[in-house]
């Protein structure tokens, strides 16, 4: 069975001899992608933590950023969706990200909202 | 056969048949829409956890207060260690599956029994891990109580540290008798987990230490949990305090809300559930391997089925990592 691998990662910057050598070097990059979440974990460094964008803590920006790209990495190369037709790629990705997309938007306004509910109204809930 | 099917003249254009529209045989295809529904499935899980956790912001436990142990390092405060190193094996295991895959494509038959046997390694010591983390995770360390409201109150001292329940709790004279049906009210039950202290116990040593204060669980503007000053400790204590709480089960979570401690069992354990099939399928793909099946078959693209499976499991991780340890 003849398998074509495409051999480079990040556009073309890492480019391997073998699959084998490419596995090894995603797996480097994916340690080192953990590293840094743990250890941004376990520092948590203020300037990070009290700074906001759209109103998420910029440290928790990072975090689901860096998921993100570890799990591109994970899916495109150990998954070899990167080998696969674009037409497989996209029916898998997009279906998912749609979907998972729209469930998050709408859950969490509606959890926002129902915080808002809750520390402004009349209710006594602390006690 | 060959003499009641009719030739339509389509043989070998687009509609034909016998071609893979998506250039993946039926079974990795069907394997893809398997994962994809069981992604939606986890995003359903990990945006209800955001969901509750919107509704609750500013009193959610801090992750790195929660999951603070390493085995064998009994009392050594060690936030995300051994957490991240389940994410390293679990990563390791996905490397050496893909490397089973690789070898497979090169029918190396030894080649692909070991990589397939160093996965279910890997695997193994995973669920052993979240094994390990869940019983840690129960049996709770410094104990709190919980307040007519269902929050959490935990105890520290002057100095800021948390101060464990045994430390001040103070054993008050009379018995605690284990109420059975034979012998009391039929329809009433202990409660579902009995606590080494009793509140009066609690409340005791908290008056008689006057270097005792208590946390809420509401987190101020630097996400850290409110402390109270020894006035309003003593006030909240007393008029508001009603049960110890030891530990995390589906109802009381000394950590704080008890919507984390469900959500912690529910969505690590339906991921702890698929790591453990995962490893039952790899190891029937193992025996294959051994025994020859698929050099026969002349394709090892059950090591890739598998595969794939195996590293969604992995990919589920990372974001349930993110989103329990990190954010």
């Amino acid at each position: 069975m003849a398998h074509e691998h495409k051999l480079e990662i990040f556009r073309g910057l890492w480019k391997f001899k073998s699959n084998i050598s490419k596995i090894w070097g995603v797996f480097a990059f994916l340690c080192a992608v953990t590293a840094v979440e743990v250890v941004l974990g376990i520092v948590k460094p203020e300037s990070l933590t009290d700074s906001h964008f759209l109103a998420m803590k910029t440290l928790n920006w990072i975090f689901i950023i860096l998921t993100l790209v570890k799990a591109y990495y994970i899916t495109w190369d150990f998954m070899h969706m990167r080998d696969e037709w674009k037409s497989l790629r996209r029916s898998v990705v997009w279906t998912a990200v749609f979907l998972i997309c729209y469930l998050i938007l709408i859950l969490l306004i509606e959890g926002d909202y129902i915080f808002d509910v809750y520390k402004m109204n009349y209710i006594k809930f602390d006690f | 056969m060959e003499a009641t099917v009719a030739k339509t003249g389509t043989e070998g254009k687009t509609w034909g048949g016998g071609n893979r529209p998506l250039n993946a045989s039926y079974g990795k295809l069907m394997m893809w829409f398997f994962i994809v529904s069981d992604a939606l499935t986890f995003s359903g899980f990990i945006a209800s956890y955001g969901f509750s956790r919107f509704k609750f912001i500013d009193a959610w436990p801090v992750a790195d207060e929660v999951f603070t142990h390493v085995p064998f390092l009994h009392g050594v405060p060690a936030p995300m260690y051994y957490v991240a190193f389940m994410t390293l094996v679990l990563i390791f295991s996905s490397v050496t599956m893909v490397l089973a895959v690789d070898a497979g494509h090169k029918m190396q038959r030894t080649k692909v029994a070991w990589y397939m046997f160093f996965t279910i390694i890997g695997g193994a010591i995973f669920v052993g891990s979240q094994a390990w983390e869940w019983a840690t995770f129960i049996k709770g360390d410094y104990g709190a109580v919980e307040t007519k409201g269902g929050k959490i109150i935990q105890f520290l001292n002057t100095e800021g540290e948390r101060v464990a329940l045994a430390d001040f709790a103070k054993q008050l004279p009379g018995d605690r008798e284990i109420h059975e049906k034979k012998n009391g009210i039929w329809y009433a039950e202990e409660p579902v987990t009995m606590t080494t202290f009793s509140f009066e116990e609690v409340k005791a040593g908290f008056l008689a230490n006057d270097d005792l204060l208590i946390r809420t669980q509401y987190l101020d503007e630097h996400g850290h949990p409110t402390v109270l000053s020894r006035e309003a400790s003593i006030e909240k204590l007393v008029n508001d305090g009603k049960l110890v709480v030891e530990g995390a089960n589906l109802r009381h979570n000394e950590y704080g809300h008890p919507l984390f401690a469900n959500f912690f069992f529910f969505i690590t354990g339906f991921h702890g559930f698929h790591v453990f099939s995962g490893v039952v399928i790899n190891i029937i793909i193992f025996f294959n391997v051994i025994l020859g099946t698929y050099e026969r078959r002349k394709n090892y693209e059950m090591v890739e089925k598998v595969g794939l499976y195996w590293h969604f499991v992995d990919l589920v991780w990372v974001f349930v990592f993110t989103f329990f340890y990190l954010v």
